[in-house]
């Protein structure tokens, strides 16, 4: 089920479009905002708010990389192991993080604080390497590094 | 040295609000084409300046805009579509466009719209670039309550309105044709061509894609005229580029310098050189999906036309740098990954010929190459190269591979012979890769 808010923000980001349709990715990424993931539950009302079918909206959901149809802890670490973050050591600093959270790549911790997973080139080559925890770009990491900033996560 | 792309971005500070940006000569560009030209005008002196798509493809731009039907008969509405989804494993160009000056990418579109008629825009967005949509989110609007996005902008019929599209993160939606789809809320495959997009793209009407770079300098072309916009670059090719270098270098970074600056330059003047104890092997131009080029290179200038001379291109121009000290088998299969793990499925020499590649390189790395191993590389260079796949994705993961075969086999071989991976001490574990 779809709250009052989640259904309002939706509508604002189809305004953008013209047709329903076109506003799915968006449309689930609200849904994620508020919840985390997208359930089984909400994609079928977002399919019918959509006009799509469930396998419709689901084949599109499967696509992407940061559409999450399983629950995810409250943060979710997306670690680069593209090319100049790999020059730069991304093997080790993924096995300190691993190690620090106690999950493995995709796992989600028992508390529920955490998910790890890798991701693209995050584009900030010059800095690498890199990972983004929800919405902020850490750059320039070393394993110290990583301790600091998961503090700042509860 | 003159930067137009760059010179109003102030590093570790918010951008130029619009009053900011309207003070250092903003939004002149788009007045004076929508008041004092007409769409052919700006066509003509965009085909003129000699600006080529700066996305990695190098098409030339005025000939692009050329194919979108124009006039009252045209079908309608016609689409602008930026493509800033910039996930090419090592370029880091267009995140530094927009994080630093997104009023200039509003002023840009306006200014490209008017010159293809186009009446609706969207930005379409990588979706970890959060930094890039807060700060295109105020300037989109900030530009819409002063009249410039809208109906009838600057007092003439011409109404353009401009749209924010966050994606959800794949890589095939920079290609044209995939974004189109992902856009319409479609998984994102490729679409065969023809229809091209400016005849027929976004839910079938004209429609031009193209490069966050490559709009940045569209306003600027109309702003200061043709002559001055070549006499930017080096060489014919007209203007400046966006180069980057990341790697084991003493500065990483990216720089706004002349197009056609040579590889040596940017590299040992603006990157500063290989870092302490570090040698230099070779190098991908432009993104991981150009061939290596090495030490007799870099005398070539960073242009379009260059590159391929040494069997490359010149991408998206940020070089990635392979060292002495990091295994040429290990980088490569760290991009065969990417692309395996990112192709769409679509097509079947990509899907099944890129997780083939990798596995191949997997076992090189783990210990179990066999000698017939290379050959088996190279005939998926062959077999999964131009012309073979629905996109140039597969084509794009070649490029690295048949190079490193042929300048770094000794290497491959070693692996073979001594059943390991000689850049890594025995014994020590692989991680599993997630």
């Amino acid at each position: 089920m779809l709250t009052d808010q989640v259904r309002e923000e939706i509508e604002a980001e189809l305004r953008r479009y013209p047709d329903k349709r076109a506003g799915c990715v968006e449309a689930m990424k609200v849904v994620q905002r508020h919840h985390g993931w997208v359930s089984d539950d909400s994609l079928k009302s977002l399919a019918h708010l959509l006009d799509m079918t469930c396998e419709e909206l689901d084949g599109v959901a499967t696509f992407y990389n940061l559409i999450f149809r399983k629950p995810v802890g409250r943060h979710v670490i997306l670690l680069c192991d593209s090319i100049s973050c790999w020059i730069k050591g991304c093997d080790a600093l993924r096995g300190h993080v691993t190690s620090r959270s106690g999950i493995g790549m995709g796992q989600t911790s028992a508390d529920g604080r955490f998910t790890l997973l890798p991701i693209v080139c995050l584009g900030a080559c010059d800095h690498a390497p890199v990972m983004m925890i929800g919405d902020d770009l850490h750059e320039d990491l070393t394993a110290e590094k990583i301790d600091r900033i998961l503090e700042r996560y509860p | 040295m003159e930067r137009p792309l760059t010179q109003r971005i102030r590093p570790q500070t918010e951008p130029m609000n619009l009053a900011e940006y309207e003070d250092t000569g903003g939004y002149e560009a788009a007045r004076k084409a929508v008041k004092t030209m007409t769409p052919q005008d700006v066509q003509r002196l965009v085909t003129d300046s000699t600006l080529r798509g700066r996305g990695g493809a190098g098409f030339a731009t005025g000939l692009k805009w050329s194919f979108v039907p124009m006039g009252p008969n045209a079908p309608r509405p016609k689409y602008l579509v930026a493509n800033a989804d910039e996930m090419e494993p090592g370029t880091f160009k267009d995140r530094l466009l927009l994080e630093g000056d997104p009023h200039q990418m509003v002023e840009s579109m306006v200014v490209t719209a008017y010159a293809i008629e186009a009446e609706v825009g969207y930005i379409f967005l990588r979706s970890e670039y959060t930094r890039a949509a807060r700060l295109l989110h105020k300037a989109i609007a900030e530009a819409r309550s002063r009249g410039y996005l809208g109906r009838n902008l600057f007092g003439s019929d011409f109404s353009f309105d401009l749209h924010l599209h966050t994606s959800a993160g794949r890589y095939i939606c920079g290609e044209e044709t995939a974004l189109l789809n992902s856009l319409e809320g479609k998984r994102a495959i490729p679409r065969s061509k023809p229809p091209y997009p400016q005849a027929a793209g976004l839910w079938g009407k004209p429609t031009v894609v193209q490069n966050v770079e490559t709009l940045y300098n569209v306003s600027h072309i109309v702003r200061h005229g043709v002559e001055w916009y070549r006499g930017l670059g080096h060489g014919h090719e007209g203007g400046t580029k966006l180069y980057g270098v990341s790697g084991n270098v003493k500065r990483p970074g990216a720089w706004e310098l002349p197009m056609g600056t040579t590889i040596r330059t940017i590299l040992e003047d603006y990157a500063g050189g290989m870092r302490e104890g570090f040698s230099f092997r070779g190098l991908l131009p432009g993104g991981a999906s150009t061939a290596f080029v090495t030490e007799a290179h870099l005398d070539l200038p960073m242009n379009f036309e260059s590159l391929p001379r040494a069997g490359s291109r010149m991408g998206t121009g940020t070089m990635i740098v392979l060292d002495d000290r990091t295994c040429p088998v290990g980088f490569v299969r760290n991009l065969e990954h990417f692309f395996a793990q990112e192709s769409c499925g679509w097509c079947t020499p990509c899907w099944e010929g890129l997780s083939w590649t990798e596995r191949i390189l997997d076992g090189l790395e783990e210990g179990r190459g066999r000698p017939e191993d290379l050959d088996l590389l190279a005939m998926h260079t062959r077999l999964i190269g131009p012309g073979r796949t629905f996109c140039a994705l597969a084509p794009g993961a070649m490029d690295p591979l048949q190079s490193a075969l042929k300048h770094f086999r000794a290497d491959f071989e070693r692996h073979i012979h001594e059943r390991r991976c000689p850049w890594r001490e025995q014994g020590e574990t692989i991680g599993a890769r997630g």
